[in-house]
């Protein structure tokens, strides 16, 4: 850190050499000068110039324009005329030296200079746990306002400085350090914190592959600990990140034709996923029915191919269309070259009996033009579309289309709950196994607690650290204690938390949806869904040993040292 | 040739050039230790510092450090003659000139480090 205030210091110096030197000159050549001529006595002698001092002392309060007016004597004309030439002399070198200081204060290198030192500065006081975020576009700002709301820190890097100045106005609980930088050197990285202790995490969600592979790269040489979630939107750059090692990379195209393949199978446990995986707090998406049938697949790109690979995998090979103009795309599939947007290549690929679209080019307005003439020609189709720019959404709102896969909030859903609650994917995993009727039940089981909003997800480790009371009542009481603890009101224990719990994991067994008096064990892991309110209680119970007293047995325990000299 | 290297090399022998010159003479004699001579050499010895600022190496950092302690002996003798000379009203008495005259002896050792510091400067630069 100092060797960058130093810069700054000598960089201020450096560039002050020239004024300064001026000034000195100055000084000295009027000083001189005075010390030189020849002054003159009341009654019009001449006498001896003015010593040095003098000299020194009527140049310092001139030349600062203090125009202070005690002077030794009345001048004589030699000094006078010398003296007005001092005056302009140390006026024209003061305005140099001010003007110069200015200067330097704009100049685009000390300015960013003393912002790197501001941001090294931060870094180093962060005492919390905080991960670093590369790119803060659609995606990248999406994440970071859920993080705030989580209550976890992070740094945000960005080439573009918009971005930044608009988190700066952006409403957020934390400070948050922001860098202007290129992620893709390894200096940045390290600036940012990413070999500083308390670094968890770091996110590539730049909208450029290439960078976001550069970072995931720089992460794994500089800091291998750390966990690098990497967004990937072609299957190239996915498997060379795979390679070294990137520990979740998202591929939003994949991700969502998944979810597709999910709904279709099992409405509620696309639903249930829906639930859990998006901000907290926001409005419950609607229940979608996607049928199967027929379906029309607009755009065999990256999203278009991982769409089909879903169906085919349903059995639905022979009932999937593919319209695109290249002409070198699917393989045996039927398929259509054209843009898909006028009516008749819809027609052909018998839009008429067919279920289900997806308009799934790279092009927003396309798709909304091929959405538009499917609708027109078959209005009961169940219509799925790609948005890749947020400054559609107006658009996509107005036409309502069935399904709306929205590529940042994608990346920005599957990135948070990866962060926030690391075993929610595994949880989904179990999900997809399970039949629609264990999802619906659940879905019911969630439906008071949430209150028609997403509920919050967390996961809780019994452990020394996370819920110090819990874990030492675990390891010395007598008898078991049932889970049912976490999800009693540590104010009356008569009432339940607004909570349900999702999953056990207990030495890599998992227990889908633990019941209330199973018996707990330290170092359980454990995934729920509920308030926020639910989690803070939660939180107090399981760290606060007469809370959890009181929970257990029912007393109320007093544990000061003075309550309980006055309750015995 | 680097011109810039020229000043540079040009302030530092002459600020102890100018120095030597002031203090050379014996030491409790005022006449022989003229006042234009510390006027000159408190100026160059100034500009030379200012020359100094703004290198980050550790010779640079040496540089500056006997530059400033040079600037404060000259000032002392300095203050040390007109506070003599114009409030104690003594006038160059020989121990007065002898105190300022050891001022600016100690400033020229440092000036002297300076120069010292400068010719090795030159010949770790191999070619």
């Amino acid at each position: 850190m100092s060797v960058i205030n130093d810069s700054v210091l000598f960089l201020v110096l450096r560039r002050m050499r020239a004024p300064l030197i001026v000034m000195i000159l100055i000084y000295a050549i009027s000083i001189f000068g005075l010390v030189l001529i020849p002054g003159v006595t009341a009654d019009g002698r001449p006498s001896p110039p003015m010593s040095f001092f003098d000299a020194f002392y009527f140049i310092s309060y001139t030349a600062s324009t203090i125009g202070f007016g005690e002077i030794p004597n009345a001048f004589s004309y030699g000094q006078r005329f010398w003296v007005t030439v001092c005056i302009y002399l140390t006026v024209i070198g003061w305005t140099y030296s001010i003007l110069s200081i200015l200067n330097l204060l704009k100049e685009e290198g000390l300015q960013r200079a003393l912002a790197n030192n501001r941001f090294r500065r931060k870094i180093n006081n962060l005492s919390e746990p905080f991960c670093i975020i590369c790119g803060v576009g659609e995606t990248g700002a999406l994440i970071c306002k859920t993080l705030d709301q989580v209550q976890m820190r992070f740094v945000v890097i960005d080439t573009r400085s918009e971005p930044l100045a608009e988190l700066e106005l952006g409403d957020y609980v934390a400070d948050v350090p922001a860098l202007h930088a290129d992620a893709q050197l390894p200096a940045t990285l390290l600036m940012a914190g990413l070999r500083h202790n308390n670094c968890k995490a770091v996110l590539a969600v730049t909208n450029n592959d290439e960078a976001n592979l550069a970072i995931a790269m720089n992460v794994r040489l500089l800091n291998p600990g750390i966990p690098v979630i990497a967004r990937a939107e072609h299957a190239a750059t996915a498997s060379n990140m795979e390679s070294f090692g990137t520990n979740f990379i998202v591929d939003p195209y994949t991700l969502y034709a998944r979810r597709l393949a999910l709904a279709m199978r099992s409405p509620p446990s696309y639903r249930l996923v829906e639930w859990l995986t998006r901000v907290p707090g926001t409005p419950q998406p609607e229940l979608h029915k996607p049928p199967t049938g027929k379906w029309i697949i607009c755009g065999y790109g990256h999203f278009g191919r991982a769409i089909v690979q879903r169906l085919d995998s349903m059995g639905l090979h022979d009932n999937v269309r593919i319209i695109d103009p290249r002409p070198t795309s699917p393989d045996d599939h039927i398929s259509i070259v054209s843009a898909g947007t006028e009516a008749n290549p819809l027609i052909d690929a018998g839009i008429k009996d067919a279920v289900g679209l997806v308009a799934a080019s790279d092009n927003d307005i396309n798709n909304l033009s091929i959405a538009i003439t499917a609708r027109e020609l078959n209005p009961d189709l169940f219509i799925v579309m790609r948005q890749s720019s947020s400054g559609n959404s107006q658009l996509f709102e107005a036409f309502d289309a069935d399904l709306t896969m929205i590529t940042t909030q994608t990346v920005a859903h599957a990135c948070l709950s990866y962060l926030t609650t690391p075993m929610l994917s595994r949880f989904i995993r179990e999900v997809e196994k399970q039949p629609a009727e264990w999802a619906a039940e659940l879905l019911d089981a969630l439906s008071p607690v949430c209150s028609g909003l997403v509920p919050f997800v967390w996961t809780t480790r019994i452990n020394r650290i996370k819920t110090p009371a819990l874990n030492n009542a675990l390891l010395h009481a007598e008898q078991t204690i049932p889970l049912s603890v976490m999800m009693t009101s540590n104010r009356n224990r008569d009432i339940g938390l607004k909570l349900v719990p999702l999953m056990l994991e207990r030495a890599g067994q998992l227990i889908l949806r633990p019941a209330a008096d199973m018996p707990l064990h330290s170092g359980d892991k454990i995934i729920w869904a509920g308030t926020r309110d639910a989690w803070n209680e939660q939180k107090l119970t399981s760290s606060y040993v007469n809370a959890l007293e009181y929970v257990i047995t029912g007393h109320s325990v007093t544990g000061s040292w003075l309550g309980k000299y006055l309750n015995s | 040739m680097n011109l810039e290297k020229v000043v540079f090399g040009f302030f530092i022998v002459l600020a102890a050039t100018l120095n030597f010159g002031f203090f050379i003479g014996d030491i409790a004699r005022p006449e022989l230790h003229h006042i234009y001579e510390l006027f000159a050499a408190i100026v160059v010895n100034l500009i030379a510092t200012t020359l100094k600022f703004g290198d980050r190496t550790q010779i640079g950092a040496i540089h500056l450090a006997t530059s400033l302690v040079a600037d404060l002996q000259l000032i002392a003798a300095a203050v040390t003659w007109g506070f003599a000379v114009h409030v104690l009203g003594l006038g160059m008495t020989p121990e007065i000139t002898a105190s300022v005259v050891s001022l600016s002896g100690g400033a020229l050792f440092a000036n002297v480090v300076s120069v010292i510091l400068l010719i090795a400067e030159t010949l770790m630069m191999r070619r």
